[in-house]
């Protein structure tokens, strides 16, 4: 009984009118954690009512406090009838169960009714005092951090790092059980909400488990997935890193340069040299067996794959003891220096599977084989890279009716073994690639291959820094770009992007034409990003995310990755069109006018990435066309439902990979795909990692965004042709969109671009005649990510040595640019002016804060000033740390579920207001949450899941989105004290 | 390319104030659209007409959402729906309250009813304001008017807390409900000329002078109400015109200060007695609810028009109200000397501005004259 929860409810506020008659409301709480619920009085005929309850306390488990939200339902009384509910708030109280983490929870939170949206708000305080509890066989882990962030937390530094954790947890969806047919959308809704919430609240006390018998403390990467499989069920399954992480004290303040954590020097002897460890036996082999579930008092149970075999352990004994990782995988895409020894390249599985009804829920075996599997394969992907690491580890799933993609990928690294768990990592005895510390800025491209055996073909030269270990002339990678990597000019967002249509099928028969289509998908894709990359006269790809997704008649990939031109690799060579029937002289021609045009556009772009590379006089450099064939960093297979791995060669057989063969009209529209792609405007730079390769000034302007487009295929009978014209123009509008809502935030860079697909379920058509003829599919996707300000005031008293090379006709830019920033205002005052008489009163208020002596202001409603002091600004982005600031606390994970179901679809605004209005609740609904546990900022903020229905002829629609991300406290970088509220803005 | 769906949302809520501005105007998004077409935003950033349509579509329901806040501001700073930085919601705010003066001075005065906004179309109509925007603006009028009616304190304070509008909007505020309240008629041909500023200083000079809450500061007092006590006193003041030796007496200490001092001494003289009892009688009416709201048409009527037949000049008509004024004070048997300056203030400075919007208005305003009309603001 280790631990006791108080809440109590202190207000509410713009509650909506329950009671026509009155236009009040008689509002009261109750106030709910696990089964036990206390009330409190009701408020009569007020729409801002003052409770300020006693203290309510639960007397719980600690299994309970990490699993269970604590469920505020604010209800109108009715003395007749019975009450009706208003709305609802979950909080999560896993921050407060952890010392480092938020001590109390205590703010305004919107009150959230599935269908109505947000009504109100209710003022909440919520405490935990834990018990010590000794006992060495619980089920609970308090006490482990939770990360989103990918790296290593900016105020912690890294002990040691275990490795990878895993859990997956099934359950039945109550949207499909029977019970749903005969209750309202209200109450089937809020039983997915507290269902999901559970589900992860278990899932993460599950992994906290594990990593304390592994010994760490913190999990560092965190990804948490739904997979609403529909008929067959719902799968929450998360991944992580395992870690053992030390708080840096406070007065050592480090500043964003030094953030990096620094390596205790104690640990060298506990993990000792690299010296021979018991290799692996080949651990896939070598199965563990599933362990038996555990008796749960909830409906669903964990897949413990390794559980059974470590003994338990407390958490500050950390000794060598023989658990061996099974996945030497690391879900972080950014490492402190010296982690990262050398890059293979980018390995990835799919996997189609047919989904079945999960009978029973204690049993996720099928589920957890699946995924078994497909990591199974990257790890023999990564070994035959000659690497024993993955980093950039991410999973994901695509789910069509009854098929569904698992997708895994990483890139297949070295690690330095100094920062491992011993037996965290399989490293062969013959490791030579240690001795030889390679330059930080080179070092990671070297090749960790056997030069002599290649996995693949491959065209390699001498390091064009070092001049001492060979390199491959691409790389592709799904991390960060290195911080201390040597990079050319600037970085750019390169998509590659595809449809291909296949025929409607169910069942085996679908999911083989799917797995057929894949291969052909992935090579596509691989050849569009290679001469995108070779277009733009770079060598490298990071943060490379591929995603297909499956609809009822299509396949939609879409492969976004940010690229650079790495100095230590070779110059990218060019792109040559032959034609397939010489002799032809208007073909000749055509050609050659092609040729002349690619051309151009290198050139062009060489200019606006400023890549011009120190040339190299030693060396021959070759034709701009390479002898060799192509070969690939990629590695993937398919299996099928069968365990069949079959491996896919990418290199393009016998054909030159530069040369692109105007064979067909098919080429023909590749090549013209490849050209159409639009520059981005002047002032604008964007890349889907955490930093813009080639910027290093950033200023604290940050503004993420969510925006969700749906588009219809009108037309029946398209061509792949026609679909991949469609596609690619819904991306390249989606992203011209961008550049001109922040035209005025110019010079800015969009950093972290995260697109998502997906083709939504096809709509059942009722009227069977027109089953074949009415085929509509639809096409979202999503994207989000914050945008900076680049051009920061300092910008004049920055270093030139740091920005020295490829930066003279830009530099000129910047101060303008940093000049047009600092004027904002005035320009705004300015134009103020011209537009409309009336307007210039907005500086004057500017000024003003709160106007009224206090006397007067009492007899009033609200005392609101423009300080902004009522409510906390709090500042949201995908990357791991907000520029110009520094994070001095991390509050806690934060992870939220929300539907929202409407039947009034039309008096919403359409779908468009619907969801407008939704994201935007959500937004708030997590800025209070993190303004609750004091935070004023979420950082590696990622909405995991935006899945809409609609059903316009009927009225409805429903949404469903996930959010995640760390929330924070953080200061600007020149502020010495914490001072959350006012440090926002 | 039209999209089923096209949404865009920032987590700090993204506003163009250009497309605020044309949503508040009443435009379609379409026209909206053209409009910003029009004003080349395409060529500045390279967008196309999609790009335009969508981005507008997502501003327009950002406005939509946000309008429900907009009618009661204080809500604005502290709900948790939209991240608005404190400067941008005064901006909002601002801009929602801010009203064309031609559609105001339609209905300032009017029964802010039912009635009225049957009409707007016509005024819509009249004025080249789109039927969308008046509505606001009537709707803007009638809430300020619902909240600060039967508030007590200062009305300007009061609308200027609840609305957290500019001084300079919330003085403008203060007038149309001060005229809504009082239903001053301002409609009449003869008053055609003067614009909603002027009327609005009028309107401020009742307030810090005739209103209850003028002569004591009391917090409970009604800024709303004319001072029905001191109406009442007025009626004293036709003493000045009934009693003979008074009104002689009056007149010559007005000739007397006023010789050499103007060109149209003799038709002041002539003059005098007429409009003297012109004013006087305005104020003894002013208890009759009917009169109150006939107050302007019978300055002009009484005062303005009689001057502009002998050809006053503004700075005459100043000179001659300023003695007319100050005399009373020399007047021995005079008792009612607070009421007569609480009277002649408003009515002085009234006058003046009425006749300067006259002169200016006939275009016989000398360059001076127009140099201090500025400052009564426009």
């Amino acid at each position: 009984m280790p631990g006791k929860l108080k809440a109590k409810i202190v207000a509410g506020r713009h509650l909506p009118v329950m009671d026509r008659a009155s236009d009040l409301t008689d509002a009261f709480v109750e106030v709910k954690f696990g089964n036990t619920t206390f009330k409190t009085d009701v408020c009569h005929k007020s729409l801002n009512p003052q409770w300020n309850s006693e203290w309510f306390k639960f007397e719980v488990d600690d299994e309970d406090l990490q699993d269970e939200p604590l469920q505020v339902t604010v209800l109108d009384h009715d003395t007749y009838s019975a009450n009706d509910a208003i709305g609802k708030v979950y909080i999560d109280i896993d921050p407060l169960l952890c010392s480092e983490a938020a001590s109390v929870i205590s703010g305004w939170f919107p009150i959230y009714d599935t269908i109505h949206g947000i009504r109100g708000e209710i003022n909440v305080l919520v405490k935990v005092e834990l018990f010590n509890d000794l006992n060495r066989f619980r089920q609970s882990s308090c006490g482990v951090k939770f990360f989103c962030t990918a790296s290593i937390p900016r105020c912690y530094r890294a002990v040691l790092v275990h490795g990878f954790v895993e859990e997956l947890v099934v359950n039945e969806d109550p949207e499909y059980q029977w019970i749903d047919r005969i209750r309202t959308p209200r109450a089937s809704n809020e039983a997915r909400q507290r269902l999901i919430s559970l589900m992860s609240g278990e899932l993460q006390r599950k992994i906290g488990l594990k990593v304390l018998e592994m010994g760490g403390n913190a999990v560092v990467g965190y990804l948490q997935c739904f997979d609403l499989e529909g008929e067959s069920g719902l799968v929450v399954r998360a991944i992580g890193t395992a870690c053992t992480l030390d708080k840096l004290s406070s007065g050592s303040a480090p500043n964003t340069n030094t953030h990096m954590p620094v390596f205790g020097e104690d640990m060298t002897s506990t993990s000792g040299p690299p010296t021979p460890f018991r290799a692996l036996p080949t651990t896939s082999s070598s199965l563990p067996p599933f362990s038996p579930s555990k008796p749960c008092s909830r409906q669903s149970s964990s897949s413990d794959t390794d559980l059974s075999l470590t003994p338990k352990t407390g958490k500050n004994t950390w000794v060598p003891f023989s658990h061996l990782q099974e996945f030497p995988f690391f879900t972080l895409t950014s490492f402190p220096p010296g982690f990262l020894v050398h890059v293979g390249g980018v390995v990835s599985a799919r996997s189609v599977k047919l989904l079945d009804r999960i009978h029973n829920p204690d049993e996720p075996e099928t589920r957890d084989a699946w995924w078994e599997e497909i990591r199974q394969e990257i790890k023999s992907h990564g070994k035959a890279l000659g690497c024993h690491a993955v980093v950039g580890y991410s999973e994901s799933t695509s789910i069509c009716e009854e098929v569904c993609i698992l997708s895994a990928s990483g890139t297949a690294a070295i690690l330095n073994p100094r920062y491992m768990r011993e037996g965290c990592l399989d490293i062969g005895i013959t490791d030579h690639r240690f001795e030889e510390p390679s330059p930080p800025s080179c070092g990671f491209c070297h090749i960790p291959y056997d030069e002599l055996n290649m996995p693949f073909p491959a065209q390699l030269t001498y390091c064009y820094l070092c001049r001492r270990q060979k390199v491959p002339d691409v790389l592709f990678t799904t991390i960060n770009l290195p911080a201390e990597a040597a990079v050319t000019g600037k970085g750019c967002l390169i998509q590659a992007r595809l449809c291909r249509l296949k025929k409607k099928a169910q069942g085996e028969v679908n999911a083989t034409a799917i797995s057929n289509l894949l291969p052909f998908m992935e090579y596509e894709l691989h050849t569009q990003l290679m001469n995108k990359l070779k277009l733009r006269s770079m060598n490298a790809l990071f943060g490379l995310h591929i995603q297909i997704s499956v609809g009822e008649n299509m396949l939609l990939g879409l492969a976004s990755a940010t690229g650079v031109y790495l100095a230590a690799l070779p110059p990218p060579g060019g792109i040559q069109i032959a034609g397939k029937t010489p002799g032809d002289l208007s073909a000749e021609h055509h050609i050659l006018t092609i040729q002349k045009r690619i051309n151009d556009t290198i050139a062009k772009n060489k200019e606006l990435y400023q890549i011009n590379p120190p040339e190299l006089t030693e060396e021959v450099l070759g034709s701009p066309v390479p002898d060799s064939r192509q070969r690939s960093r990629l590695f993937r297979s398919h299996s099928e439902s069968s365990d069949e791995v079959s491996e896919l060669d990418l290199s393009h057989g016998k054909k030159d990979a530069f040369v692109l063969e105007i064979d067909d009209t098919d080429a023909v529209e590749d090549i013209h795909s490849l050209l159409t792609d639009a520059p981005t405007p002047t002032g604008f730079y964007s890349c889907n990692t955490e930093i813009m390769p080639g910027i290093y000034n950033w200023t604290s302007g940050v503004q993420m965004f969510t925006s969700v487009r749906v588009f219809r295929l009108s037309n029946a009978n398209l061509t792949n042709q026609g679909l991949n014209k469609i596609f690619t123009d819904l991306c390249e509008n989606l992203l011209k969109s961008f550049y001109f809502k922040l035209r005025s935030m110019i010079p800015c860079c969009l950093c972290q671009l995260n697109f998502t697909v997906a083709v939504p379920e096809e709509e059942l058509i009722q009227v069977g005649g027109f089953r074949t003829s009415l085929v509509c599919n639809e096409t979202e996707e999503q994207l989000q990510f914050p945008l900076e300000l680049c051009a920061d005031p300092s910008s004049a008293n920055c270093q030139p040595a740091s920005k020295a090379s490829g930066k003279n006709s830009a530099s000129v830019d910047y101060g303008s640019f940093a000049d047009r920033c600092s004027t904002w205002l005035e320009l705004l005052r300015l134009k103020a002016h011209t537009i409309r008489r009336g307007s210039v009163k907005t500086i004057s208020s500017l000024e003003r804060s709160s106007p009224l002596p206090e006397g007067r202001s009492r007899s009033l409603r609200s005392n609101r000033s423009f300080g902004g002091i009522s409510v906390t600004v709090v500042k949201m982005t995908p990357l791991s740390f907000l520029p110009g600031t520094r994070i001095i606390k991390y509050l806690g994970i934060i992870n939220m579920f929300f539907i929202r179901e409407t039947t009034s679809l039309r008096e919403e605004g359409g779908v468009s207001g619907f969801l407008h209005t939704f994201i935007a609740e959500v937004f708030s609904m997590v800025r209070a949450h993190v303004a609750a546990l004091g935070g004023n900022a979420v950082v590696s903020y990622s909405m995991k899941e935006c899945m809409l229905m609609e059903n316009p002829n009927k009225n409805q629609a429903q949404c469903l989105i996930n959010v995640s991300g760390d929330a924070v406290i953080c200061v600007r970088e020149t502020d010495q004290e914490p001072t959350p509220s006012t440090a926002s803005i | 390319m039209t999209m089923e769906l096209d949404v865009f949302v920032g987590n700090t809520t993204i506003m163009d104030e250009e497309v605020y501005q044309l949503w508040l105007d009443g435009y379609t998004v379409n026209d909206a659209v053209r409009v910003r077409m029009d004003g080349g935003v395409m060529e500045e950033c390279e967008a196309s007409a999609d790009v335009l349509l969508s981005d507008t579509m997502d501003q327009y329901r950002t406005f939509q959402m946000c309008e429900r806040l907009l009618h009661s501001p204080s809500k604005l700073g502290n709900q948790l729906l939209f991240q608005i930085p404190p400067h941008r919601q005064a901006m909002l705010i601002e801009r929602y309250y801010t009203f064309d003066d031609g559609f105001v001075r339609e209905v300032l005065g009017k029964k802010l009813s039912k009635g009225t906004k049957k009409d707007l179309d016509d005024i819509g109509a009249k004025t080249g304001v789109t039927l969308k925007s008046c509505r606001r603006q009537f709707d803007n009028f009638k809430r300020v008017f619902k909240v600060v009616e039967e508030l007590k304190g200062p009305l300007v304070e009061n609308i200027h807390h609840h609305f957290l509008l500019s001084d300079k909007l919330a003085r403008d505020y203060a007038a149309i409900v001060f005229f809504a309240n009082n239903r001053f008629e301002t409609g009449k041909r003869k008053l055609q000329y003067l614009t909603f500023q002027d009327f609005a200083f009028c309107a401020g000079q009742l307030i810090s002078n005739w209103t209850v809450g003028a002569v004591d500061n009391m917090v409970e007092d009604m800024d709303v109400d004319l001072d029905k006590e001191f109406l009442q006193d007025l009626k004293e003041l036709k003493v000045l015109i009934n009693d003979k030796d008074l009104l002689d007496q009056h007149k010559s200490l007005v000739c007397t200060a006023l010789r050499g001092k103007t060109n149209n001494l003799n038709e002041m003289e002539t003059n005098f007695k007429n409009l003297s009892r012109g004013l006087v009688n305005i104020a003894a009416k002013l208890t009759n609810a009917k009169d109150v709201r006939d107050l302007f048409i019978d300055l002009v009527e009484k005062f303005i028009e009689p001057c502009r037949s002998d050809r006053w000049t503004s700075a005459d008509v100043r000179l001659y109200l300023t003695h007319y004024n100050n005399s009373v004070h020399l007047l021995d048997t005079f008792k009612h000397q607070v009421v007569w300056n609480r009277y002649m203030d408003v009515v002085k400075s009234s006058i003046n501005i009425l006749h300067v919007r006259l002169d200016e208005s006939e275009g016989l305003s000398c360059f001076m004259e127009k140099k201090k009309s500025q400052r009564w603001g426009r």
